[in-house]
């Protein structure tokens, strides 16, 4: 899955930079903070999101794990900065995001592919769209191997499986080197085996690289697996409700081990709370 | 078991299949002129009709070949091809921008939206005597009459595939950093291609019908004005030569917007 230069490039950020060439660091994760962020979309309805305040540290994973309808997609959508918060602000490396870049780029369910595309050229957009255009002989092959997909680069995207999609979709969401990625449920619509190979493949790569991930999903077994941390929120009005650290090696991530098993069984038990408490009549606070 | 019992009627069948579309085509044609040799027949042997005996395939045919040979086939066509040419490009310039916005606005879409139908079911040819006074030359108020009919069909058209697209395109490409530019000629454009090729097959079809009657009035030249030209001089067998002019070269042109449909259409087959 790994491509050796980058996994050298990794063990190297730390170590001293080879002699003849100045060694450019790796572009590593940006730090974000979410601040006193609030939405509704339509007055009468109430707030979806309420008094948001969170930080994500650089190159951490984080899972927002929440029941269908509580504002997960909302959130991302404003990390994006594909939307903006009608309250607070999103602040990624010490500024406002005030609009989308793919210095913070966002992952749909759907891979969303250009069908009239290959794979190539999908994967080129970010840089043809920078005025990058110079860098996508070299840069395209790259991702496309760090996804396993190097032999599909001349194929229209249509002829790809689904979870292979989904792949180039990640290939395309990296390949302009960005600082964050933002998942929202991207492999939902995947078979159970295809999405546990995803989801390792996309944490290890999102840590190889030194990316903020953030990660939408409603299955605690996909947050243990891969976030080193989960944000459970609670609905109407959608807010932090728990703030969990997964502390799990990558071998115990697999999901094999009673480690897992507790992980799993004690965030579950967090997140069945938090569930019911919107469900109450009178909402209390934990 | 079934499978390898079929697989030597499965290899001969390739060849057969390629013939059978030809096959048909040649039975269409057959027909056709079947029916036109019998129609011909019918007038020849009608006393009342015997004047216009010269409609039949054969004289037409001949006549057809010996205007081929003379030039005057390509003489007549090239006025026309230059009209319903214009005529189409003024439509494409102003039914694609204006499909494409009102694919993107709900409001204006909604306010177009009765004046637009109002005004596409008005017979293109009603506006021939608006036209006549408006421009300085029948050229002009051809190219105009073609350009109104084959406004509607590209606009339409164009409109529907924009609110096809997915809208998760559009933010990818945003989220991407695309600017407007990007926008419209990296994902909307290739993504409606088809529709606007298919909108322009269908104008073409109702520009090819207006051009006729349109090249009636006051020109002197181009195949409408052939037709009208041999009636007035009984020449019926040019007549009818010119009217087959007028069917290949509109099946020729239908064909070519159907081949730039398949070159541009990105659905694959799944199967
Ligand atoms: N564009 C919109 N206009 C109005 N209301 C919206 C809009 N988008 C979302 N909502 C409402 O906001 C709330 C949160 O929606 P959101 O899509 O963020 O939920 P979610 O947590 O992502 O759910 P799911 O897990 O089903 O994707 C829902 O009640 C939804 O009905
Ligand atoms: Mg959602």
């Amino acid at each position: 899955m790994f491509d050796e230069a980058e996994m050298r490039d990794m063990s190297q950020t730390t170590g001293p930079a080879p002699a003849d060439t100045p060694r450019r660091r790796v572009p590593a994760g940006a730090h974000v903070a979410v601040r006193g962020l609030g939405h509704s979309y339509r007055r009468a309805d109430g707030p979806v999101l309420e008094a948001m305040d969170f930080e994500i540290q650089p190159g951490e994973v984080v899972a927002l794990l929440g029941r269908s309808g509580c504002g997960k997609s909302t959130l991302l959508h404003m990390l994006s900065g594909l939307s903006q918060p009608a309250l607070g602000e999103v602040v990624i490396n010490g500024n406002t995001v005030q609009g989308p870049s793919p210095r913070w780029v966002m992952m749909f369910q759907a891979p969303s592919l250009y069908p009239w595309m290959t794979v190539a050229q999908n994967v080129a957009l970010g840089l043809r769209f920078t005025g990058r255009s110079g860098q996508i002989a070299t840069r395209v092959p790259e991702v496309l191997d760090l996804v396993d997909l190097s032999a599909f680069a001349d194929r229209n995207a249509q002829e790809l499986s689904g979870g292979q999609q989904q792949r180039v979709a990640l290939a395309r969401s990296l390949a302009p080197r960005p600082e964050v990625l933002l998942l929202d449920e991207p492999f939902s619509a995947l078979d159970a085996f295809t999405r546990r190979n995803l989801q390792q493949d996309v944490r290890q790569i999102a840590r190889g690289l030194g990316l903020t991930l953030v990660l939408v999903t409603h299955d605690v077994a996909e947050a243990v697996r891969m976030a080193d941390r989960v944000l459970v929120l609670r609905a109407n009005p959608g807010r932090i409700a728990e703030d969990v650290t997964i502390e799990l090696d990558e071998p115990a991530r697999q999901g094999t081990c009673e480690a897992f098993q507790r992980a799993h069984d004690r965030l579950m038990g967090l997140y069945s709370r938090v569930a019911d408490i919107d469900t109450a009549a009178a909402p209390q606070t934990i | 078991m079934t499978a390898v019992a079929d697989a030597p009627i499965r290899a001969g069948m390739p060849s057969l299949a390629r013939l059978r579309g030809p096959l048909n085509a040649a039975i269409g044609i057959g027909l056709l002129l079947g029916l036109w040799w019998l129609g011909g027949r019918a007038v020849a042997d009608n006393p009342d009709l015997f004047a216009f005996a010269n409609f039949a395939p054969e004289p037409t045919l001949r006549r057809l070949w010996s205007m081929l040979g003379s030039g005057e086939v390509v003489e007549m066509t090239l006025p026309s091809l230059y009209r319903v040419g214009a005529g189409m490009a003024l439509a494409a310039a102003i039914g694609v921008p204006v499909g494409i916005l009102i694919g993107r606005m709900a409001r204006l879409r909604e306010i177009t939206n009765i004046p637009f139908q109002f005004l596409r079911m008005i017979s293109p040819l009603s506006w021939m005597p608006i036209a006549v006074m408006a421009f300085d030359t029948w050229d002009g108020a051809i190219v105009f009459l073609i350009a109104v009919a084959a406004v509607w069909p590209i606009l339409f058209s164009t409109a529907a595939g924009l609110r096809r697209i997915d809208p998760a395109w559009l933010k990818v490409a945003r989220n991407l950093g695309a600017n407007p530019f990007h926008m419209l000629f990296v994902v909307i454009l290739p993504a409606i291609a088809v529709d606007i090729l298919t909108g322009i097959r269908l104008a073409l079809g109702v520009a090819w019908v207006v051009l006729v009657p349109a090249e009636y009035l006051g020109v002197t030249s181009g195949l409408g004005y052939a037709i009208n030209d041999a009636r007035d001089t009984l020449d019926y067998d040019r007549l009818a030569a010119t009217v087959v002019v007028i069917g290949v070269i509109g099946f020729a042109l239908d064909s070519a917007a159907s081949a730039a449909i398949r070159k541009f259409n990105w659905v694959r087959d799944t199967h």
